[in-house]
């Protein structure tokens, strides 16, 4: 009884591996449903992908080990797989293969069979594989290789419940295969390895035979875990060294090579054996996709169409759909003020300005959702198809030349090439570059690309002062920031990243697949999920930062006397107006003269975007709750009604004068006012001034805040409400050129990422210091940039157009430049043992 | 004897000798190239580089400074 019971509490640990392309995550999705938790494994940036089920009361958890072909310690995720089988030793492992080119999948099952763990040999994609003409003998398979093989086409729901049944009877046999590649002419090596192990540990906990294969392979990881670990290790690696040695001399051939290709004739005279393959008529479908697909002239057709597909689906109608989500924001705003203390007439209670202040900052970031979800789940549609790596076989010379992956296009792409994209998501993608030289190239520029959010000054700027040439300008920044991304990518990797490895890149073409619609969305929602976790948290903690930064020290004692004395003025007038009307009677003290101005803005906002039945009911309602007040806000019940409906519009409007210049004043005032001022100096020589500086130093929380600050900055003169921000900024800076201007565009297309950016930099690179080095560079060459453009141009006098194509030309020049230098090439780092 | 770098695309060869070493050398071992196999030269990228080549029916991309290293005949 109580045996049972402990086997009922009891977590049974098994993982599932596979080479990359085989199906494996549809199959962990298959087997685990729901329940999946994403963690990274210590120390690495590799994403650990676990989920578990329960069967008749038993919990088993599942580790999703990451895609590879093999597993020798050339690369972070080959470590990983091979360390969480010796160390976390799961007690099955799964080994999804892809049926279609089972020769290749059996050299990862060979490995796999070395480490003396149950393995089941899960042939999925069966379907396809039947359709190519291939027929397996599944039962002939299973007895030479010693383990079960089970056939499955998991993505149309085949053969999971075998799959569910074989994991269950290896979970209660735990019994391990005893099946072995001949190594030939190296058995006697290994065998002596082997014994020289035993006699100088007795027992060690890894498996014997496979160490002596690594050690045969000069695999320097486990050299080291041995030596650390075994204090007589020194006779086994040098009698190792020896063996080695000997082999290479005798077989002209060196180990590891001999044993990778001894696990090829193995896995060939199995396919032999139990792999039947009809002769094939004529080309694969793949192949005849990517004759057009990679097609001299059509392959990179193709791709700009996809790439114009990509942004006008996501960024273009993507935007429209914000439409229709906005109001579910800003409703959620309306609550937050609605639960928050009420204002009074010229204060706010800290707290009530805080909520709103963080509600508008998470709200900013929000607004992206739907223009991610359709991105995200487009993006997951190139993935699933397999176009993904077709993108890089094109595009990967041009970008080789400045440092970058072929595989450099997508983040690129979403971080916005052309206009309008997102670092964060962008800077998520590059995940899937190998080359780690080339993928941190690829994460420090893309902040340099054209984000959503720059979008609004560029408008802003560019209608004020270059709006003859709308479209001009905007092509200039769209090819400027490429032109200088690229020739910085290049010099990042000659310099601070010249000490990251580069990969190879050799890489598969995989067929292509018909993504599945949960597939699709699943992945979507996953990184959507991902997004709000890890940056709208941090975004919300900045938020509160930032807005101490902008609030603090505050007005001065004397500044507050002259706003009250001013206020008290103001109410006072308006008693003495009301007085006279016949609503004297309800506005004796300063407090119900608030309460009538928040009823106001309750009935102004209820009635917003109601229709007529909705306004009667509105009406009613109010009318109600406060008659006199009703009478007052609507100007509704006779002359006195309308006169003190007008007194009321009096005070509101000078209560917005106030409130205005109270939040202007804190600026200037605030820390970060101090801190734009204190710039001055230096800024000026891009012809930024204080107001400039508060702008692009509130960016940092988001970049659409520079707008919103100017807004502030550049109030409404009295008289002319309601003035449109061109106007007022226009008018507010009569000293600005066309030439601050550009110099402002500059800054800000090149400005330093945005918090939000940071972090996710931070998590991707898994490196403070390429953070701050991201930062650092941004924040110099926007202001080197900026002030360069400013000051030469003003010197000889240019106009903004002269000076902007004399710099784009300057650039293209650049990066032509640039692109040219061809360092000593890489492939000589290749060769050295990693 | 020559390496595969320099074939031409619609052509088919054989796999003689690998002669990369450390990284690019397991890399090229781990996807499936090793003596005596069949490999089929498709195509070139628009480009010129990478190349792409069919294997045991499935395709691999390389550049052909990595191709450089596979010896052919």
């Amino acid at each position: 009884m109580l045996k049972s019971a402990e086997m009922a509490s009891q977590k049974r640990l098994i993982a599932l591996a596979g080479q990359p392309n085989c199906g494996k995550s549809t199959v962990f999705n298959a087997i685990t449903g729901a329940s999946q938790h994403v963690a990274n494994y210590p120390g690495v940036t590799v994403e650990k992908l676990s989920g578990s089920y329960s069967i008749n009361g038993t919990r088993i958890e599942i580790v999703d080990l990451p895609g590879t072909y093999s597993l020798t310690s050339f690369s972070p995720e080959e470590k990983v797989s091979r360390d969480f089988i010796l160390h976390d030793k799961p007690e099955t492992i799964i080994n999804v293969a892809d049926a279609a080119s089972i020769k290749r999948s059996l050299y990862l099952t060979f490995q796999l069979l070395e480490m003396e763990t149950p393995v089941i040999l899960d042939l999925n994609m069966m379907d396809v594989a039947v359709k190519n003409g291939m027929t397996i003998d599944c039962n002939g398979l299973e007895q030479a290789l010693g383990t079960p093989v089970i056939p499955t086409a998991i993505k149309r729901g085949e053969g999971k419940q075998d799959l569910i049944k074989a994991i269950e009877d290896s979970l209660a046999s735990g019994i391990h295969s005893n099946f072995k590649v001949d190594y030939g002419p190296m058995e006697p090596s290994i065998q002596a390895i082997a014994a020289e192990i035993t006699a100088a540990a007795g027992s060690f906990s890894y498996p014997l035979r496979w160490l002596a294969i690594k050690l045969m392979e000069g695999d320097l990881e486990v050299e080291k875990r041995l030596s650390q670990t075994l204090p007589d290790s020194g006779r086994i690696l040098a009698l190792a060294e020896a063996e080695r040695n000997r082999f290479r001399q005798n077989h002209d051939e060196s180990p590891e090579k001999h044993i990778a290709y001894a696990r090829y004739r193995e896995a060939d005279r199995l396919n032999r054996l139990f792999v039947h393959q009809k002769p094939r008529t004529g080309k694969s479908l793949t192949d005849r996709i990517d004759r057009f697909v990679c097609h001299k002239f059509l392959g990179p057709v193709i791709l700009a169409l996809i790439v114009y597909a990509l942004y006008n689906l996501s960024i273009v109608q993507g935007y429209k759909i914000t439409n229709y989500t906005w109001p579910l924001l800003a409703r959620l705003r309306d609550f937050t003020e609605w639960i928050m203390p009420d204002p009074g007439f010229i204060t706010e209670p800290m707290i009530r300005a805080l909520a709103l202040w963080f509600v508008d900052s998470v709200n900013a970031l929000l607004n992206y959702v739907p223009i991610f979800f359709i991105l995200f789940s487009l993006i997951a549609i190139l993935e699933d198809s397999g176009y993904m790596p077709r993108m890089a076989f094109i595009l990967d010379r041009l970008l080789a030349r400045f440092g970058l992956h072929g595989q450099s296009t997508l983040p690129m792409v979403l971080g916005g090439v052309y206009v309008g994209g997102c670092a964060v998501p962008a800077i998520m993608s590059t995940k899937g570059i190998p080359d780690e030289k080339a993928r941190f190239a690829t994460m420090m520029i893309i902040p340099m690309l054209n984000c959503l959010a720059k979008i609004p000054l560029y408008i802003l700027i560019i209608n004020i002062y270059f709006a003859d040439h709308k479209s001009l300008l905007m092509v200039f920044i769209a090819t400027i920031t490429l032109m200088l991304a690229l020739p910085v990518a290049k010099i990042l990797t000659l310099t601070v990243l010249k000490n990251k490895p580069s990969e190879p890149f050799i890489m598969e073409l995989p067929t292509y697949h018909l993504p599945t619609i949960s597939g699709v969305l699943k992945r979507a929602l996953d990184r959507i999920w991902m997004f709000l976790k890890k940056i709208v948290t941090i975004v919300a903690a900045v938020a509160v930062v930032l807005f101490a930064l902008l609030q603090f020290p505050g007005l001065t004692d004397e500044r507050k006397t002259w706003y009250d004395t001013q206020a008290e003025i103001a109410l006072a007038t308006f008693h003495q107006k009301m007085v006279k009307t016949a609503f004297g009677g309800a506005l004796t003290t300063p407090d119900a003269a608030m309460e009538l101005i928040l009823f106001a803005d309750r009935y102004k906002g209820a009635r917003m975007g109601s229709d007529k039945a909705a306004m009667e009911k509105i009406n009613t309602r109010f009318k109600s709750e406060n008659p006199a007040f009703y009478a007052i806000t609507t100007g509704k019940g006779g002359p006195e009604a309308k006169t003190a409906k007008r007194t009321l519009k009096q005070l509101s409007q000078t209560r917005k004068k106030l409130l205005r210049g109270i939040k202007l004043e804190k600026i200037q005032n605030s820390f970060l006012g101090k801190f734009g001022r204190t710039l001055e100096p230096v800024t000026q020589w891009a012809g930024f001034n204080w107001r400039v500086n508060i702008a692009l130093l509130s960016s940092f929380a988001a970049k659409e805040s520079t707008v919103a600050t100017l807004g502030v900055l550049y109030q409404q003169e009295a008289g002319t409400e309601n003035q449109s921000l061109e106007k007022r900024m226009e008018q507010g800076e009569k000293g600005f050129t066309q030439l601050h201007a550009l110099a402002l565009l500059l800054m800000m297309a090149l400005f330093p990422p945005c918090v939000a950016t940071m972090i996710t930099l931070k998590i991707q690179s898994g490196s403070v210091k390429m953070m701050l080095i991201s930062f650092g560079y941004q924040s110099l060459l926007g202001f080197l940039v900026a002030s360069s453009v400013f000051t030469i141009s003003s010197l000889l006098g240019l106009t903004g157009l002269q000076a902007m194509f004399g710099f784009w030309f300057l650039a293209l020049l650049l990066a032509i430049t640039v692109g040219s230098i061809n360092p000593k090439n890489n492939i000589t780092t290749l060769k050295e043992l990693s | 004897m020559t390496s595969l770098s320099r074939t031409t695309p619609g052509g088919s060869v054989s796999i003689e000798k690998v002669t990369a070493t450390g990284k690019l050398g397991q890399r090229l071992m781990d996807l499936g190239l090793y003596p005596g196999l069949r490999v089929s030269v498709i195509r070139n990228s628009p480009l010129e580089d990478p190349m792409e080549i069919e294997i045991n029916g499935y395709f691999l991309s390389l550049r052909h400074e990595e191709a450089a290293y596979v010896k052919v005949s």
